[in-house]
């Protein structure tokens, strides 16, 4: 389906349409997810047909036992018997429930013995993914457009559930997954993996899958985060072995790279233009959130930049406050996430948009001589 | 009970007017009042009231859900609509509804003249109004009110919230007040002023299950006080009972709230089994099937109600052995709850029906509140909750045990006592109008939550992938629906309550049995001067 909605466009909406209506939960595309679903099936059947005997008894009686048939009310109100009865027969039916309930959770649960180690940290409002056998760790943002959401462009068929880089797997491969926060509580879920697992701040949880087809699953954060909690998709790339291993390697020589260059770029300046076309791009794609595009906050929530002392007169502080974040509030660390030229870039762009005319500019060098101490 | 206050006034009026003569006119009636009609009328209305705000409040978030991308509120107003809906409902409508209904009831039921405790019971009400001036008033300050979902978890209610949380926290904290001081009284009232021969086995099933109800309140409010008192000294005298940073832990916040929310569950529930209890039988004009069994299984399912907390938690990280426990006990709640469902069938069962308004009501409770039942019992195998769990799929399980379940019961309620209250029949159109337009959309409204929630939509979120969005458009519309057949029963209770109708009789319903249907409609002011003997 998914080579159908890239070749043919014609068809995306047929496709479209159909998956409109979904009315089950998905079968996934792991033995575990498989597992849930038979189990779901299971539980949905039984407590159909539960609910059937109830109310047929019940129609029937509605129906026959109506005075105006002229009905007699019986007199018998108590039965020991009976009430044994359906004491005793429910109880025999939830062993039936509980037990492959019990044999498919202590599977689920066993995350031992992983072919692949991700680290993967919530934050307000993205994600972090760090394999832990190789150099390679990236955040993963939501690539929706804000004009898709605010319907002044089209909104495309992953609208949501598309991010600027994905999660990339190996099929046929244990892959662990350790989940954890660097704020509030968040959740990791991607349906067709048939669970979901929160991320705690402080604390480590594992969860664990093993994709049986290459392909694209999508998901969300399933916990409530705060505004953009419902703008915190989770992509995965399911790759074949093989093509996992070359993607690897590429990753880690590519963050080699950056890191040698951005070491490079401590030496080279940016124009004002240069750093305030940049420094918006980087503001939009991770300070909006909170501070809005214009640079107002939200008042009682997130402060203002415009205006405030801290972007017109305090330029220490302002970089203190990018590189470490302030204790306490939602304001996060950006010393890992974005480098040296990028926080550069950014407080230039904070110190002179919307009338805040510091005319300063921030070189990469003057954010490595902050991160030293000086 | 005449007091030694009434003795000083006696001597200047009529003694035929008893009664009357020391109510305080106009808004001093109201406020003054110790009387447990005048309570519970004024808790019946404050609830209906809040009914609506809440209510209101839902469609702000069915508007907003109603196509995809962000077209009315931004994503932190719709935060806290579905944060102050939550809260409004359960401690403004559903548990005011409940305490309003057991003011009027329980001391009628009885063989009371009053609640035991009439000045408790009057504050026990009006701090209310201020406990959701104080909440309401925070959705109008800089930041916002809380927006942090009803469950409120840490640290996105301390660390990450704003100042408005110390409202919130001052707002629980009255409710809860409010809520202990209620549940004493239903304690005292039941335990004392029984009539002579109301031994506990002949007591009606409403009067028990709002006993076991206010012994869960006095057992758990207070948790729920010391969970907002934590969160509070979190945020604003740097304590870290769930900041990990400072030894807490955030997950130990849920099992903190957990542990007062799950027993909240059955108080808004178990005093719903009793109205269901009183109107089954009187409609098939046949005892209630099973009435001890009734009485052992509410109290089963309020014991087990402590022990099964963490089925709330299950993706936070739990041992699996834990998760094994908590699966365990709460698939037990199933058998209880199912010996009640089945004694009401089995009410029915050869009796001789007819189905006057709170009966259709009663019966749509039986059949949607077995729905809300049985996905409850889906949501309790773990496996599968790691798909279900915090979904819509969740969502529409509590909305049919909390809406077609305690607001259907407490409508039922309404429509079963109201003629007795008012002395006078309410107008049947308009009710049989108000129970089918609630009936089908509420259904409109809940049931496709089941499929988006399989296919995979999270809860509490302001936008969605485009593939539910046909389903949410059913789901508003119903929403809508749903809120606009309120407004009938609003226009019903006014009718009501001009006392316009046709008058009727003591019993009311030809079925109905009980000592409220052995006094005057409408009920005099202190319902029994001298307690009746009950044989």
């Amino acid at each position: 389906m998914l080579t159908a909605l890239m070749t043919a466009p014609v068809f995306a909406e047929t496709s479209d349409k159909i998956e409109q209506f979904q009315l089950n939960m998905t079968r996934g595309v792991t033995d575990i997810s498989a597992g849930v679903y038979d189990m779901h099936m299971l539980m949905f059947i039984i407590c159909v047909v539960i609910g059937a005997g109830v109310f047929i008894a019940m129609f029937i009686s509605m129906y026959f036992h109506r005075k105006s048939r002229g009905a007699k009310p019986a007199n018998f109100h108590e039965s020991v018997k009976v009430e044994i009865a359906w004491t005793v027969i429910p109880f025999i039916i939830l062993i039936f429930m509980a037990v492959p309930a019990m044999n498919l959770l202590i599977d689920m649960e066993d995350a031992s013995e992983p072919d692949v180690s991700i680290l993967v940290t919530g934050s307000q409002w993205k994600w972090h993914y760090k394999y832990m056998d190789n150099d390679v760790e990236y955040y993963s943002k939501m690539a929706t457009q804000a004009e898709q959401i605010s319907g002044k462009l089209p909104k495309n068929n992953n609208y949501l559930l598309e991010v600027d880089r994905p999660l990339v797997i190996p099929t046929g491969q244990k892959v662990r997954f350790l989940i954890t926060s660097d704020d509030v509580i968040h959740s990791w879920w991607v349906p067709d993996f048939g669970f979901k697992q929160d991320a705690n701040p402080g604390f480590i949880n594992d969860a664990w899958t093993k994709v049986n087809e290459p392909g694209v699953y999508r998901g969300q954060c399933a916990e409530l985060c705060g505004k953009d909690h419902g703008f915190m998709p989770i992509v995965v790339v399911a790759k074949e072995p093989a093509e996992y291993d070359k993607w690897i390697s590429e990753q880690q020589a590519i963050q080699e790279q950056a890191k040698a260059e951005e070491q490079r770029l401590l030496a080279m300046n940016m124009t004002m233009d240069e750093a305030m076309s940049m420094g918006e791009k980087i503001y939009n794609a991770n300070c909006a959130a909170c501070h809005m595009p214009n640079g107002e906050g939200l008042p009682g929530v997130f402060p203002a930049l415009k205006g405030s002392q801290i972007a017109i007169a305090d330029q220490p502080k302002h970089i203190d406050i990018l590189l470490n974040g302030v204790t306490g509030t939602a304001m996060q660390a950006y010393a890992k996430q974005l480098t040296m030229s990028e926080i550069a870039a950014v407080v230039t762009y904070e110190r002179n948009a919307w009338g805040n005319d510091t005319g300063d500019l921030v070189q990469a060098k003057d954010i490595n001589s902050a991160i030293n101490g000086q | 009970m005449t007091t030694a206050t009434d003795s000083t006034h006696i001597d200047d009026h009529h003694d035929d007017d008893h009664h009357e003569h020391h109510i305080p006119p106009g808004i001093k009636r109201w406020l003054y009042t110790t009387n447990h009609k005048d309570i519970g009328t004024l808790y019946l209305w404050f609830a209906f009231i809040m009914f609506l705000t809440g209510g209101a409040m839902a469609m702000v978030i069915r508007a907003e859900l109603f196509q995809p991308g962000l077209q009315i509120v931004d994503p932190n107003f719709f935060n806290q609509m579905t944060t102050v809906h939550g809260l409004i409902m359960v401690f403004g409508a559903v548990m005011p509804a409940f305490t309003g209904l057991a003011n009027w009831l329980v001391p009628m039921m009885i063989g009371a003249p009053d609640m035991a405790l009439p000045r408790m019971n009057n504050w026990s009400f009006w701090i209310l109004p201020f406990a959701f001036a104080i909440l309401l008033a925070s959705l109008f300050m800089e930041g916002g009110g809380p927006a942090f979902g009803w469950t409120f978890y840490a640290p996105l209610s301390t660390t990450y919230s704003n100042d408005g949380t110390a409202l919130f926290v001052f707002a629980v904290h009255i409710m809860g007040a409010s809520s202990i001081m209620g549940a004493i009284n239903v304690i005292v009232t039941i335990f004392n002023m029984r009539a002579p021969g109301m031994t506990w086995m002949k007591m009606p099933l409403f009067v028990w299950t709002w006993l076991i109800t206010a012994f869960l309140l006095i057992a758990v409010m207070p948790v729920l006080a010391g969970a907002v008192t934590m969160v509070l000294t979190d945020k604003f005298f740097g304590t870290s009972f769930f900041d990990a940073a400072g030894g807490g832990d955030p997950v130990m916040f849920q099992h903190i709230f957990w542990f007062f929310g799950h027993p909240e569950v059955y108080i808004m529930i178990l005093p719903a089994f009793g109205i269901i209890s009183a109107i089954v039988p009187t409609f098939a004009r046949k005892r209630l099937f099973g009435y001890a069994s009734m009485v052992y299984a509410t109290a089963s399912i309020a014991l087990l109600s402590f022990i099964v907390w963490a089925h709330h938690m299950f993706t936070t990280g739990m041992p699996v052995a834990a998760e094994l426990f908590f699966m365990f006990a709460t698939m037990l709640i199933s058998v209880p709850t199912g010996v009640k469902v089945f004694n009401w069938v089995a009410t029915m069962w050869r009796g001789s029906m007819t189905f006057e308004v709170p009966m259709l009501f009663a019966i749509a409770f039986i059949v949607l509140f077995t729905i809300g039942g049985l996905s409850g019992l889906m949501l309790a195998i773990v496996p599968v909750d790691f798909q279900y769990h915090d979904t819509y799929f969740v969502v529409a399980h509590f909305h049919y045990v909390l809406v077609t379940g305690a607001i259907f019961s407490i409508m039922a309620a309404v429509y079963y006592w109201l003629p007795k209250w008012t002395g006078k029949m309410f107008h049947i159109g308009l009710a049989k109008w108000h129970f089918w337009c609630s009936l089908v959309s509420v259904n409109v409204l809940f049931f496709p939550m089941h499929f988006v929630g399989l296919a995979g939509m999270p809860r509490r979120i302001p936008d969605y992938a485009l593939q539910f969005a046909d389903f949410n458009k059913w789901i508003s519309i119903g929403g809508f629906a749903f809120g606009l057949s309120q407004l009938i029963f609003l226009a019903l209770l006014i009718k009501a309550c001009k006392k316009q109708g046709e008058p009727v009789s003591d019993q009311v319903w030809e079925g109905a049995e009980g000592l409220e249907w052995e006094i005057p409609s409408p009920a005099p002011y202190h319902s029994f001067e001298t307690p009746p003997v009950v044989k």
